[in-house]
């Protein structure tokens, strides 16, 4: 048990679950026919239907459904054959139809598991239920002084609302489940993971007991949190809120709080006046969903390989280190570019130069893989130029360098910066005679038993060569020549 | 018959706030008793045997209709702003609300 709340009475552990709500990735919208992109101006990707007219029949996007299954069968999970969508009655500016369309009590997918790779070991997370939901409209506040603004293009793109089992133990746990199940998501190209623009949002549930206790005591919903980094230091603060309030004698009342990061507080919602009676009841403009088994049995086959298969894969087939592949299969584009340059080439050499060469310098940089400024294939050729001894191991980092700074190919660097290694014995050769010629001395004092002076030589003959000689090779020239 | 089943003025109140429905004092009984009166003519449903029987999620045994994932509305926000009373630069507008 590595995340311990030490409190005056005693050790406390937190008990989390996560509610993730991602965007799925559709062209349309869960119900009607406008399209879903970011950014476009306000109201102008809004049909009747979104806007909650009177008389407009909401029909189901194929689509979404399929996207939703796939998802319940990357996180293992029930698929549900029958589901019924239901409406979730409440009002809010942001939800012109007065309820929004939901799943209840038959969501499309039912239990699963996400599997968490910890420093202590692996954990499996369970999954309670996946459903398909329409989002709402987003509201503006700081547009007028006494009028808030309503933007209806968020309204009715399909949401899936993916729910953990009160599973989670530490906010590190909650940040791997999440980092994990957005991994999930983009690989199976169901949702885009983006937290940013709001395509993926975290509700968190906290509560906290007595370490060696199995009660759940009352909860908290954290509302809202925008990036993982948040949502463990919301986690983090709101676990030790309920520790001081129950030593000092006080009880959590169940409540949403929002989570203001500014102040790495969460606060309470004063809430919307019984917001939680939502009332639901089956939609009667939606018949239920029925799948069949052949279309659920057709998505299950043409299945992309999954984070974890994926790194058993490249352990197996590339002999890489967990935590190498851990690295490499985080993020698919990370994975295929390692796939790119380890193809035909030592593999371990491929993975050392995307971990430790290249990811730094994205992560200086700030960008994705996508944002590389050295290209697989531009990558690999230099690892190909290293193992048939064109250039050294010190000429591959200083054109590796170039290639950043200038996004130009490696054979151009390698002309440019004249990086060519010399391999003929020749001109090594030739440079070693014109050394031992002009240092006589040290030649004698070599020979008579000061054989550290080997390095002393190596360095002469890389200084005279521009340092392009062969390193092993100038070695193995000069032993040769130093001995006659 | 009496009803098996009575609503009373409370819960008259909230349903109508949570509906949003204005009901004066006056009204509550009324319609408390009213809707008493519906609530037993469902109790009479009860009488019928339902065992076995899955409950129904639609009126009919039509299957689902699905649309294909294609944009085909939109891009017409002059129309979907017709009715609003105090549109501005694209957007509805209402009173300020903040948490």
């Amino acid at each position: 048990m590595s995340y311990i709340i030490k409190g005056q009475t005693g050790d406390w552990e937190v008990v989390i679950g996560l509610e993730v709500h991602a965007q799925v990735t559709t062209k349309a919208k869960l119900f009607s026919g406008a399209p879903t992109d970011f950014g476009a101006g306000p109201n102008t990707q809004v049909s009747f239907i979104d806007a909650g007219m009177p008389g407009m029949l909401p029909v189901l996007n194929a689509f979404a459904v399929e996207q939703a299954v796939k998802t319940g069968l990357g996180l293992k999970a029930k698929i549900n054959r029958r589901s019924v969508f239901a409406r979730k009655n409440y009002f809010y500016a942001d939800l012109p139809q007065g309820y929004q369309i939901s799943q209840y009590d038959q969501p499309i997918v039912g239990e699963g598991t996400i599997i968490l790779d910890m420093p202590e070991g692996s954990r499996n997370i369970g999954i309670e239920r996946l459903h398909l939901e329409q989002d709402a409209g987003k509201l503006v506040h700081d547009m007028h002084a006494t009028k808030s603004f309503v933007d209806l293009n968020r309204a009715g793109v399909a949401l899936m609302e993916i729910v953990s089992k009160p599973d989670l133990r530490s906010p590190e746990e909650a940040g791997a489940y999440l980092r994990k199940l957005r991994a999930i998501l983009r690989y199976l190209g169901t949702c885009d993971g983006n937290m940013e623009e709001g395509s993926m949002r975290c509700d968190a549930n906290v509560s906290v007991r007595p370490v060696g206790s199995t009660e759940l005591r009352t909860r908290c919903e954290i509302k809202n949190v925008n990036s993982v980094r948040f949502v463990m230091m919301a986690i983090d603060h709101e676990a030790k809120r309920h520790v001081e309030v129950y030593e000092s004698g006080g009880a959590i009342q169940q409540e949403t709080r929002l989570y203001d990061s500014a102040r790495n507080e969460t606060r309470s919602m004063r809430s919307k006046e019984m917001a939680h009676d939502y009332r639901y009841f089956p939609d009667p403009d939606l018949l239920p969903v029925e799948l069949d088994e052949a279309f659920v049995a057709d998505l299950e086959k043409n299945l992309p390989e999954l984070p974890d298969d994926k790194k058993a894969r490249f352990q197996k087939a590339y002999g890489l280190t967990a935590y190498d592949a851990d690295v490499l299969v985080s993020e698919k584009e990370n994975a295929l570019y390692f796939e790119d340059v380890a193809k035909g080439r030592d593999p371990k050499q491929a993975a050392n130069w995307v971990i430790s060469n290249l990811f730094g310098v994205l992560n200086k940089q700030g960008v994705g893989i996508l944002e590389s400024p050295v290209s697989a294939k531009n990558l690999g050729r230099l690892i190909d130029l290293i193992a048939d001894s064109t250039i050294s191991g010190r000429q591959a980092k200083e054109a590796f360098e170039a290639m950043v700074e200038s996004g130009k190919d490696t054979d151009t660097i390698i002309a440019e910066k004249g990086l060519k290694q010399i391999t003929d014995t020749g001109p090594i050769e030739a440079a070693i005679d014109q050394i031992m010629a002009a240092n006589a001395d040290k030649v004698e004092q070599y020979r008579s038993g000061k054989e550290q002076l080997m390095g002393w030589f190596v360095g002469q003959v890389m200084k005279a060569t521009q340092g392009k000689a062969n390193p092993a090779l100038c070695g193995d020239l000069l032993k040769k020549k130093l001995a006659q | 018959m009496s009803p098996t089943f009575s609503i009373d003025t409370a819960t008259v109140r909230r349903i109508a706030t949570l509906a949003r429905i204005e009901v004066t004092d006056a009204e509550l009984s009324t319609w408390a008793e009213q809707l008493s009166g519906i609530m037993g003519w469902i109790e009479q449903l009860k009488e019928v045997n339902t065992d076995g029987v899955a409950p129904m999620s639609g009126g009919t045994d039509l299957k689902l209709t699905l649309r294909p994932d294609v944009v085909t509305d939109g891009d017409m926000v002059d129309q979907v702003l017709a009715n609003a009373t105090e549109a501005q630069d694209g957007f509805f507008t209402v009173p300020k609300m903040v948490e």
